[in-house]
Order: structure tokens, then sequence, then C-alpha cells
């Protein structure tokens, strides 16, 4: 086991962009900073990992309609990444995760989950298969103790890498066009989770066809002294294609109409919970194809046996609600009269593309699968007035939104 | 794959025989291996140089419960006390030493004053009190703080009961010293010096713990509760060394129909379907059964022998987590003739020696161990078993054997200096308490901790198989999750000394394990 957190080549960058001492200026930029900045309209900015990052360029609205009609560009940099890479690095992650990586081939990615032993949700992330014994990790938080303890017992190097690598995500029916713009010669042929290795000039790129919008989308990683010159180059080519860099809030749209989780949102990691029962296991969060029971050992499989077998306490349901009011935090009851408190909303969104009412929302058991019809107490905030309405509800599919595009191989153009 | 067994044990140290004999004793189908050629672990005789012989790890019996002796009919199958009742030397370079007997009534010491005599009656008797509580947390399967099976909730009413019967003012007492440090508590209670420094070290033998450091109360506790057992031996010293009691055990476990064998190293425990389902043997043979138990320390069962990758992260870093680096080390002298310590008549060199003159000495012999570092002047433990067994050396040869408290398991001078400087310092804190005993050693062996851990296949050399403190004990012993013999994995137990009680030559881990085993099915 041996860990090495990398001090990587953008400390440089970030250390001209700014020359006041770092503890007057402790959040990071990352390589693409100045070029955000530079098309930003609002100025709002929201932390993520520790990094500065554009929560809105200039409206949600057209940035959330570039991700479903033209294409749009979100700067990932600051995902947590970790190389993992040893004679045992399949063993390794086999038995942190709960998906089967002896599944996984070389240059594919898988999108997964990973548990403590009381079969609580750690976080959720991403897993690149680069090698036969080399992975990348891509994580919501930072994770390096749990990695480093996971560790003992196996051959492996685990190193935190977020600073070594630029990521951009490019999402949208346009993206893949964009890409054979700038000269990404068979991009269309990559399926949904395969990765690519490219070239940009002299610069390795590397490409998955992988996102966090449920559409036809790419994420990029390069090298850091890359990242301008990718940026660039995808804003040149993107001109034709209706290419706009977009912020946090118009991803988050998106990510809940293709129905994905976000950590503090829909779930919170077992690490910082403090109140008892306040942490979340995967079939309660609706992901049981993500865990590979038969796979021998892994991190929290008793107890997940365990509560196959005695059902879980609550669930996470895709639903549909009446009307337009997105029922941000509501409670949940099983009659309109409201009297018995069966769950709440996690996320809820007014889906544009849908044009229908979406939430994901927690159901406690058994009125998660007896139930066809909930009522959700939405408060409304118009002019410094608060209003409440039930509104009915009822469970539905997810993803919400899930277009053929984003599977069609090859790629489509628009 | 050759016949099956109900349960294969890991290791012949005394637990594991005890494990064994109890559960063969119900009819089951019982195979114990042991690695080494003789079983016995850590309680064994061997030679250390031509024609002497010393127990190798453990030298003193004073914890084995007279009435496990008698379940498993350990004399009937060859145990044998050379000496029992040994009282206390705490030896003192300028002057007479004080001998005293912590346990047996009678008068309690000599040269003490009348305070102080009167003092340690009545600690002698409070100690006794606790003792018995203590007695029943030691021989009781820990329950789950869950309480999730009826075998739980009794045995936590059990003791419950026990406390209460206590009453009021005892109660009183055990809450007002159990976390407490033993300097405190002695400082409290005597006045002599030496007699605070001799109880001190009794509190910190084995711990990582200064007599200042919390919880040495309870060190000191669950050494008076094996002590004050009723109607057992006091300190007692085995005829022929410890060997001849894990030999007696062993014969007691082939006649309960356990098939021992040794030479038999087991590399990993087999898990199928997530369950132990067997061994395999350092030869590559395998070994099918239906549980597994290992007497091996908690480190190595679930490190190496296990592995990682059949148990999760959370339960790992516990067991990575938990303290078991030794810092005892033992020196082995023969000696060409019986050294004359300062005041101590010749029978009396037969008794329990100790050089730690007050809890100040102990204390700053401690220190330096923190920071990695031998202290300059050595609290010892000193036995002459041949005083009261002359088969263990040439005629008219002695052997000593001593224990050293407080050498650190990987000091930062490195191994070959430490045994150096360490053969060096204690022989001269010897020489000071017995003049001319430097001149007698005719040879001499020095185990620090890692000779221990490699002999003996503990993990950190601690031959307690992990440190005995408040978060390391009872239903926390040895780490959450392994806490009732049974394990995370599904048919795997430990019955070591890294289970409750903890170390010493009690025999109550594999006992109490063979309990939870026949109790609660496998």
């Amino acid at each position: 086991m041996n860990a090495a957190r990398s001090a990587g080549p953008t400390a440089n960058l970030q250390a001209q962009s700014n020359e006041r001492p770092h503890y007057q200026r402790p959040q990071l930029t990352t390589p693409f900073f100045e070029r955000s900045q530079f098309l930003s309209e609002t100025d709002t900015y929201v932390g993520w990992s520790g990094y500065s990052t554009i929560d809105v360029f200039s409206s949600v609205e057209q940035e959330y309609f570039a991700i479903r009609n033209s294409a749009a560009v979100f700067d990932l940099t600051p995902m947590v990444k970790y190389r993992i890479a040893g004679p045992d690095a399949e063993r390794y992650l086999n038995r942190l995760i709960t998906r089967d990586v002896a599944k996984l081939k070389v240059n594919r990615v898988a999108y997964t989950v990973w548990c403590n032993e009381n079969g609580h949700l750690v976080d959720d992330g991403t897993v690149f298969r680069v090698g036969k014994d080399e992975f990348r990790l891509c994580t919501a938080e930072r994770q390096l103790d749990w990695l480093l303890d996971s560790a003992i017992g196996f051959q492996v190097e685990i190193g935190e890498v977020t600073e070594q690598i630029a990521a951009l995500a490019l999402q949208g029916p346009t993206s893949c066009a964009i890409l054979k713009a700038i000269g990404l010669v068979g991009v269309e042929n990559l399926k949904m989770f395969d990765m690519g290795q490219f070239r940009l000039g002299e610069r390795a790129l590397m490409v998955s066809r992988t996102g966090f919008t449920g559409d036809l989308g790419y994420e990029l990683w390069i090298e850091p002294e890359g990242a301008v010159e990718l940026w660039d180059k995808l804003f040149e080519a993107g001109k034709l294609f209706g290419i706009r860099a977009i912020g946090y809030q118009a991803l988050d749209m998106a990510r809940i109409e293709a129905g994905f989780i976000l950590p503090n949102v829909d779930f919170i990691s077992a690490a910082h919970t403090i109140r008892l029962n306040r942490e979340t296991t995967p079939f309660e969060m609706g992901l049981e194809w993500l865990v590979a029971l038969d796979k021998g050992h892994f991190n929290g499989r008793r107890a997940l046996v365990a509560e196959k077998a005695r059902g879980s306490k609550c669930r996470l349901l895709a639903i549909e609600i009446n009307g337009k009011k997105p029922a941000h935090g509501s409670l949940i009851y099983d009659g309109e009269k409201g009297l018995v408190e069966i769950g709440e909303i996690k996320s809820a969104l007014w889906s544009p593309t849908c044009k229908r009412n979406i939430a994901l929302a927690m159901i406690q058991a058994p009125y998660f699968s007896t139930l066809k019809e909930f009522w959700v107490d939405i408060y409304v905030h118009r002019e410094l007035h608060w209003d409440r309405r039930m509104e009915r509800a009822w469970p539905v599919e997810r993803p919400f939104f899930a277009p053929d595009r984003r599977k069609a191989v090859p790629a489509g153009d628009r | 794959m050759s016949e099956r067994f109900q349960h294969i044990v890991i290791g012949g140290g005394h637990n594991g025989l005890v494990c064994a004999t109890l559960l063969a004793r119900r009819g089951r189908k019982v195979l114990l291996l042991e690695s080494a050629d003789q079983v016995g672990g850590a309680a064994i005789t061997r030679e250390f140089a031509p024609g002497f012989q010393v127990s190798a790890g453990a030298h003193l019996l004073h914890a084995l419960p007279a009435e496990l002796t008698r379940e498993l009919q350990l004399e009937r199958h060859g145990l044998r006390l050379s000496a029992r009742s040994l009282p206390t030397v705490s030896l003192n370079p300028d002057g007479a030493p004080l001998v005293f007997d912590a346990v047996t009534a009678g008068a309690p010491g000599e040269r003490l004053s009348a305070p102080d005599q009167r003092a340690l009656m009545e600690f002698r008797r409070q100690m006794a009190r606790f003792a018995r509580v203590f007695d029943l947390v030691q021989s009781t399967v820990p329950f789950r703080l869950g309480m999730e099976g009826s075998r739980d909730r009794i045995n936590a009413l059990k003791i419950a009961l026990r406390i209460r019967l206590l009453g009021k003012r005892d109660m009183r007492e055990l809450l007002r010293i159990a976390g407490m440090n033993a300097y405190d508590l002695l400082e409290d209670v005597f006045t002599s010096e030496a007699l605070k420094g001799a109880l001190g070290f009794d509190a910190t033998l084995g711990a990582e713990h200064g007599p200042r450091s919390p919880g040495t109360v309870l060190t000191l506790l669950a050494r008076w509760t094996g002590l004050s057992r009723d109607g057992n031996h006091g300190v007692a010293q085995v005829a022929g060394g410890m060997g001849q009691l894990t030999q007696s055990m062993a014969r007691a476990a082939t006649a309960a129909g356990v098939q021992v064998r040794t030479g038999a190293r087991v590399e990993r425990v087999l898990v199928e379907n997530d369950r132990a389902s067997g061994v395999r043997l350092q030869s590559g043979e395998t070994i099918a059964g239906d549980s597994v138990i290992s007497n091996a320390d908690p480190k190595t069962t679930f490190l190496k022998l296990v592995g990682a990758e059949y148990l999760d992260t959370d339960f790992v870093r516990r067991v990575d987590h938990y303290r078991a680096k030794g810092n005892v080390a033992k020196l082995h002298l023969a000696l060409d003739s019986l050294p004359e310590f300062r005041g101590v008549e010749a029978i009396r060199a037969g008794g329990r020696m100790l050089v730690s003159p007050s809890l100040e000495a102990l204390e700053t012999a401690f220190n330096p161990s923190k920071y990695r570092q031998l202290p300059d002047a050595p609290v010892l433990e000193i036995t002459i078993p041949t005083v009261h067994d002359a088969s263990l050396a040439p005629p008219g040869k002695h052997v000593a054997s001593i224990l050293v408290n407080f050498v650190p398991y990987d000091p930062q001078i490195g191994l070959a200096e430490a045994r150096a400087q360490l053969q060096r310092t204690v022989l001269e804190v010897l020489e000071r308490h017995a003049p001319g005993i430097g001149k007698r050693v005719h040879a001499s062996e020095l185990l620090l901790p890692q000779d221990i851990e490699r002999e003996f296949g503990m993990a950190g050399g601690h031959w307690h198989h992990g440190a005995l403190s408040f978060d390391q004990f009872f239903v926390t012993r040895p780490v959450p999750g392994a806490t009732q013999y049974a394990t995370p994995l599904p048919g795997l137990y430990l019955c070591g000394a890294g289970a409750h009680p903890g170390g010493g030559v009690s025999g109550l881990p594999g006992r109490n394990a063979a309990l939870r085993i026949l109790e609660q099915g496998a």
C-alpha cells in the first residue's frame, strides 16, 4: 500500500493567477477558470470540493436548453479523482464497491456506489478501467482515508490525481459533431460508458461517453497544460453547433430529468451523518442494479443480504406531481387530508423538456410498494406570501427523460 | 480433501487446547493444528542453553481457575506445581526487601508500618470483593449491546446482579476507582514506596501504560481476579516449566478425542459462500471443517489467515488499530550458581522478585517507551524457577527468567543496538541487587517484543494478544464486530487471548469460546 497525494501542475497556475497568500484565498480555481470567468455574465460562483466554479453563466434556462438542444460545456475538474493501480487493483475495487469489477473491461466505465459495513452508502462515483491493473475512480467527495484504509491487505497504490487532470463535460445532441470537428476521428463509435484515447495536437486526450445529463454526451480528460487549448478548440468548432458554457444549476436540472441522484441532496454519506438512521442503503436508493450480491464479499454485503431478506425501510421513487410548482422539500402523505406522513421529496423540478412536475421522493415502507397515489404538501412563496397546497402524486418510471440519441451508435450529429 | 471436522482449531496454545477439549467432550469432532513441533504456544518449556530449560513465555501460573483445572482433569494428565502461593519480594538495593503476599491471608508483609499493614489487609478484602464481580465478568461470554438474544440478556443481568450484590458502599467505591490510574489509587491507600511500586508493577505489566496512565486500576483488578479465585494456588510455578501445563492439556485434549497435529502451519482460512469452510496448510493440504476457531491473535487471524477481502473496511480498520504492540522483553540467564540477592534468604529467591522500588521509579521506567526508547533503569520481575524445580538445569546450576517491563516494540536505536543496551542495563540493575550475578551468567537469551512476535507468531509481540484497557475490554474486546468469539465471517471464531477476558494463562478465552459455540450454535 502506498499513498501519494500529488501536487499537480495546476498549483503553479493558481499561484500566478493571484498573488494574495493562499490563506486569504482558500478556494482553488481550475485551469478553465479564466475562460469561464470571461464568459460569465452573472458572476455567480459556487464552491465545489474546494474549487470556485460557476453557478450560472447567463441564465439557467438558456444553459439548460443548450444541454437538451445543442451542446453544453461544464467544467468537471473539481470532481475528485483517484488513481488506483497495482496487481490487486481489481480485487481491491471489487471489495470496495458494490458492482462486479471483474466484468468491467479495459476502456470501459461504470457508475457505482460503495458502502460501509452496515450497507450504508459512503459515496457514489464512476470507475474507469484504464488498464488491466489500473483504474481511475471519480468520487463526489474526498475519500482518501476510506480508500487507504480499504487498501490494508491489498497490493495497490492509491493517489489522488484531482489536480493532475483537467476535465470538461460536453453534453447535448451536437456534442459528437463538435468532437468530430476538432478532429477526434471515430469518436462517434464510442458506446455508452466506453472510453477512448485520442490526441489533441501533441497531447493525449481521453474521451469517455459518460455524463450527468442523461443525454448524448462525453467527458473529456486532459493534462492541465492542455486545458485552455481544449476549451478554445471546442468553442471555436462549436460556434455553429450552439455550444454554450453552463453552470451547476442547469446541470442539476438535467440530472433530475435523467433520474440521477446527488450526494447531500438525495442521500447523505454515512461518513457525515450525525443523527441516527439518516444513512441510506443502495436498495433504499433504488440502486439494486448496482449491487452484485453474487460476486463474493464486498463492503456492506452481509448487511445488504440481510436487508434484502428483511425488506428495505424506505425507497426512493420517481414520482410525478399534479400542477407546475416544484415540490422542493415537501412532505408526502398517504391521503389528501395529510394525516399519515409517509415520506419526503429529495429533488424536485418542473421539467422543461417533459413538461411534467417531477421529483425523487423517499417513501417509507410499506407505502412505497402498496400505494399507487400520494399527496404532496407544496409550499409556494409568491411576492412575500406563503401559500400551501396539497397535490396528488404518483410513481412513474425512472429516468423521466431518456432520449434514444443518448445510446445511438454511431452517435448522431444533432 | 481429507476427512471432515466439525471444528478446526488453529493454534495449540493453552486457550486453543482448552477450547478444543471442551468441544470434544461434548461429542464434537475436533482437529487442532499447531505450527510448532510441540503444542503450548507461548506456554512452553524449552532449552535456551545446553542443559538449561525455561518457560519461554509466561513463567508463573496465577490466573488458571481451579475449576477449569478440575474440569480438564489436568492433574490426572500430569500437571504438578513445584511451588504455590509464592510471595512477592520487592527488592531494595539499600536494605532489606519487602516481602508480602498480596492475596492470601496471614501476616501481610514484613517491614510494613502498622498503618500500611492495616491498609493492605483492607485493600485485599476490598479487591477480593471486586474480584468476585470481575471473576464473573471474565468467565462470561460478553453480551451484545443490542441484546439480540436471550443469552445476551441473561449474561448482562447476571453481571448486573453481581454488581448489585456488592452493596452501595462497594458499588460506589468500584465506580470511583474503576477508571482511575493505579498511581492515584495506591498513593491514596499506602505509604510504603516499595509496596506501592510492587502493586504498581502488577498494574502495568504487559499494558502499554505507566502507573499514572488512566485505566491501570482495571489491569490491576484483572490480575487480582486471577490471583484471588476461590481455591486457587496464588502465584504458582509449574513443575517442569509452563510446557508441562500445556502438555497436560494436550493429553486431556487427546483423551477427549481431539485430533492434535503439530508441525501443521495454517496458511489460510478457506472461505466458501461467505463462510469459513476449512483451512489450507503451508504444505498445500486443505482440510474441511464446519467451523474454524482461531487461537491466533486478532491481527494474524483477520489480516493474514482470513484476508481483508472477506471483511469490511470498517472492521479491518478496527483490527488494524487494535493496540497489540508488545512492551515486555524476556531475559533468560543460565547461572553457574544461585545468586545472592541482598537481604533475601535463599529460599525466598524462589519467590516472585520485583525490581520496582517506587511508583516514581516505575513511571520513570515507562516514560522512554512512549518515545520508542529504552529505560535507563528497567523494572523487572525475576523468578529463579530452579530454586523449586531442579529439573530445569544441570545439578547445582540455576535459571533466571526475567520480565523486563516497558521495552518498546520498535526501538528508535534499532534492534541490534537495543538488544545490547537492554542486556547491559538489566544486568547492571541485577548487579545492584545481587552483586556478582554477572560473573555467574553462563549463557543468556534476550527476547525482545519482536523476537516474541516471531517465535510465537503473535502480531506485535504482545503476549496478551493485545493491550488490556477499557477500549479493548469485555464487550469491546478485541474490536466491535468480533466480541462474542464469533466474527463477521460466519463460521469463524476466536478463542485466544485477543478475545475476552484477554491474556494471562487463564484458559478463559478458550473456555468461553467453547461455551459460546456450544450454547449458541456454530
